[in-house]
């Protein structure tokens, strides 16, 4: 702990000298950086429990090879409950991620008890983050059912469904309420269409159930036909959420981005994780407001195999890139992309999920050889 | 003559598989079981007409003891005739096309006021592979069994503020109970083995929970039936790897129609799994998982919509009548046509129309 104290200091001070002037920007602005200059990017690493450190060290040994401008600030779930923030998650951890703009973040495993809030909870309430963003493809070299996904999922994460209000009427019968809010919809929305354009994409379809619930979803449907006017060069359209479903398994190369509230997004992001081959290998970004971008990792930490080396980096490495292309750091971010998926490719070096026998600091040098 | 004599042929060249018709139950009848039944019939909007002529022509060339009373009823309609509700009363049974809903506007769907009124609280939807069809999936066989009165479709919306809207997500211990055994006793009676209770109930810890709650109960009484739960996005996520790990699946409203949507995507389309809305009364049978083809207006113009599904839920509603030798050829004569795949509709894969497919369903009749 004390150890960390000084590296903090040290390096606080040392970033003094290193940091250029970071540009001032509205809350409205997404990037957190306007392209990488000269000096290293601060980006706060958590690398969570079970087999966290194992995949975050890989993530890092990675980024050294490819010379990627970012300088790691590391810190750990506590081990007490800190009273500023309700949860194990300390107030300097989250100041940093506050600070630097980017993070990214390992498995976290929810200690069980009362008193309080799951971590990922603490994060998004605390951050603000209030879009998740999936890019789903298929990874070559590895066959699931699906070969020609190539879809990217963003799911408000704030409310819909899941604001937790619910409360029991009369013995026997309870209640759930949905809220659906024009500022959060629309907050979304501007998100999506700008990712769309930043990436190139040429759809967008946001996904509701307005025939049933007319005025939640339609609210949500007139928040994204008013963003989508202010994008004519994207093609926008809207799609019933069963309609949906079907399609994405029959035929999941008909989307492009998908936008939606809560609930549904909860589903269909597992749905197309499922498509892919599962959370072991998805990436996952979640953005807040100010620019924030926090990639995490979204597998479990796998107690099981914590420590044994047998881990699989990849959703952390690809949630890591996904981070690197939020930082516009598109050359980079595509080199890391294209080792891991030449890799996995290949076939000769695969972890024990993907069906094979490497180890984890094998499968991260054969990616090393690759870059 | 010899368009009787082709399919004996067939049966004796086809060997094996769905070679010979496959008798369910050899049924000793109540003297007066054979008069006619009235069926409603709602050929509905879209290509509903179609597809119910369809059937209607099926029937017929079975002469099967069933005559249809029809009703027009439209989707854009704000309230249910309620001659077509005494007549469903009366009749206790009913085939439905598709009601279209209009999307946003200020009509509350048909269909869920059909459910409401008539107290239809389960929706069935029956996903298996059929021979001859290919899909990505194999060995699936999965009942979706649905809550269809309450949960998130419950239409309880208002707006608070402006910008801010609220919808209530209603559950009930009276109606996650009735569904819960409404599940056990269709596995009983149907021997299947194993029940898993779809939910989500780490989020919405008192709604889901007591879904969750009541399906224990219920299961605890059936100690032959397996049961297990699993979360909606983990469920999801199987479906679209292991599907041949699921049985039957009791689910509240809204999940219901994500899973029975995927079920039916995985297995071959919605346009060829059958299904039906059931109550202690009333039944209606209709296109098992619809995922809104009804307004698709190609379809319509080309007349290519798939009258599988619809075939197959009124062989389901022949059983339900007692007629089960008819239902046995009905379901006998589809699967023969999917099988042997020269006339298939556009979502299968094939190019045929909706008339063409019926010719070849009639052709195939023993």
């Amino acid at each position: 702990m004390a150890s960390q104290i000084v590296r903090r200091l040290a390096r606080s001070r040392a970033s003094g000298i290193f940091s250029s002037a970071r540009p001032t920007f509205s809350d409205r602005s997404f990037s957190s950086t306007e392209g990488a200059e000269s000096g290293l990017i601060r980006a706060t690493l958590f690398p969570g429990d079970g087999i966290g450190p194992e995949i975050a060290g890989s993530v890092k040994q990675i980024f050294k090879v490819a010379d990627c401008p970012i300088e790691w600030e590391e810190h750990f779930v506590g081990t007490e409950i800190d009273p500023r923030t309700q949860s194990f998650l300390t107030w300097e951890s989250l100041e940093s991620v506050r600070r630097n703009k980017v993070g990214l973040k390992g498995p976290m495993a929810t200690p069980i008890g009362k008193g309080h809030r799951s971590l990922n909870l603490t994060l998004r309430k605390e951050l603000n983050l209030y879009a998740n963003v999936r890019p789903c493809y298929s990874l070559p070299g590895y066959k699931t059912k699906y070969d020609d996904v190539d879809l990217i999922t963003i799911r408000e994460n704030t409310e819909g469904e899941y604001s937790g209000l619910e409360h029991q009427v009369v013995r026997g019968v309870v209640e759930s309420l949905k809220i659906i809010t024009r500022q959060a919809s629309l907050r979304v929305a501007e998100y999506a269409f700008y990712y769309a354009k930043a990436h190139g994409r040429q759809r967008v379809s946001a996904i509701h159930k307005a025939n049933i619930m007319q005025k939640t979803d339609g609210l949500f449907l007139k928040c994204c036909r008013e963003v989508a006017e202010k994008y004519p060069e994207i093609t926008y359209e809207e799609v019933v959420i069963d309609n949906c479903c079907m399609m994405l398994v029959k035929n999941p190369a008909l989307f492009d981005v998908l936008v939606m509230p809560n609930l549904y997004g909860d589903i269909i992001s597992d749905l197309c994780a499922g498509l892919i081959g599962g959370l072991g290998l998805t990436p996952s970004c979640n953005i807040g407001e100010g620019g924030i971008a926090l990639a995490e990792a979204v597998h479990g930490s796998a107690p099981d195999i914590a420590g044994k080396n047998l881990a699989n980096p990849t959703a952390l490495l690809l949630s890591s890139v996904t981070m690197l292309r939020h930082l516009e750091l598109h050359d980079k971010a595509d080199r890391i992309q294209d080792a891991v998926l030449k890799t996995i490719a290949e076939g000769k070096y695969r972890t024990g999920d993907l069906g094979g026998k490497s180890t984890t600091t094998e499968f991260t040098n054969a990616i090393c050889d690759h870059l | 003559m010899s368009r009787r004599a082709l399919p004996i042929f067939k049966n004796f060249i086809s060997s094996g598989g769905g070679g010979g018709s496959t008798r369910s139950v050899t049924y000793m009848p109540r003297p007066g079981d054979g008069t006619p039944r009235p069926v409603t019939l709602i050929p509905g909007d879209g290509v509903g007409p179609l597809v119910t002529g369809a059937v209607e022509q099926v029937m017929e060339a079975m002469h099967a003891p069933v005559y249809f009373e029809k009703y027009d009823v439209h989707g854009d309609m704000k309230t249910v005739p309620p001659e077509l509700i005494e007549s469903i009363r009366k009749n206790k049974v009913c085939l439905k096309g598709g009601l279209k809903t209009p999307v946003g506007g200020g009509v509350s769907s048909l269909n869920v006021l059909l459910r409401k009124e008539l107290d239809l609280y389960a929706s069935l939807v029956h996903c298996f592979n059929l021979k001859g069809l290919p899909t990505r999936h194999q060995h699936v066989d999965i009942v979706v069994i649905r809550e269809n009165t309450e949960g998130e479709y419950a239409g309880l919306e208002h707006e608070v503020v402006p910008g801010v809207v609220e919808s209530l997500k209603v559950i009930t211990k009276f109606c996650s109970e009735r569904i819960a055994k409404y599940a056990f006793e269709y596995a009983y009676l149907n021997n299947r083995k194993k029940v898993t209770a779809v939910h989500k109930a780490n989020i919405m810890k008192l709604a889901d929970g007591l879904f969750l709650e009541s399906c224990r109960e219920i299961a605890s009484k059936y100690p032959s039936i397996q049961y297990n739960e699993m979360i909606v996005d983990n469920c999801s996520m199987q479906l679209v790897s292991k599907p041949e790990q699921f049985d039957v699946m009791v689910t509240p409203n809204l999940y219901g129609n994500l899973v029975s949507n995927v079920a039916a995507g995985i297995a071959g389309g919605t346009g060829v799994m059958p299904g039906g809305n059931v109550g202690a009364d009333h039944a209606i049978f209709e296109q098992g998982a619809s995922a809104g083809n009804v307004g698709n207006e190609k379809l319509l113009e080309q007349k290519k919509a798939n009258p599988v599904a619809l075939l197959l839920s009124s062989a389901m509603m022949l059983r339900h009548l007692q007629f089960p030798s008819f239902a046995d050829r009905l379901e006998t004569a589809v699967k023969r046509v999917i099988s042997e795949g020269k006339y298939r509709t556009k979502d299968l894969g094939g190019t045929s129309t909706t008339q063409e497919v019926v010719d070849a369903v009639i052709a195939n009749l023993e």
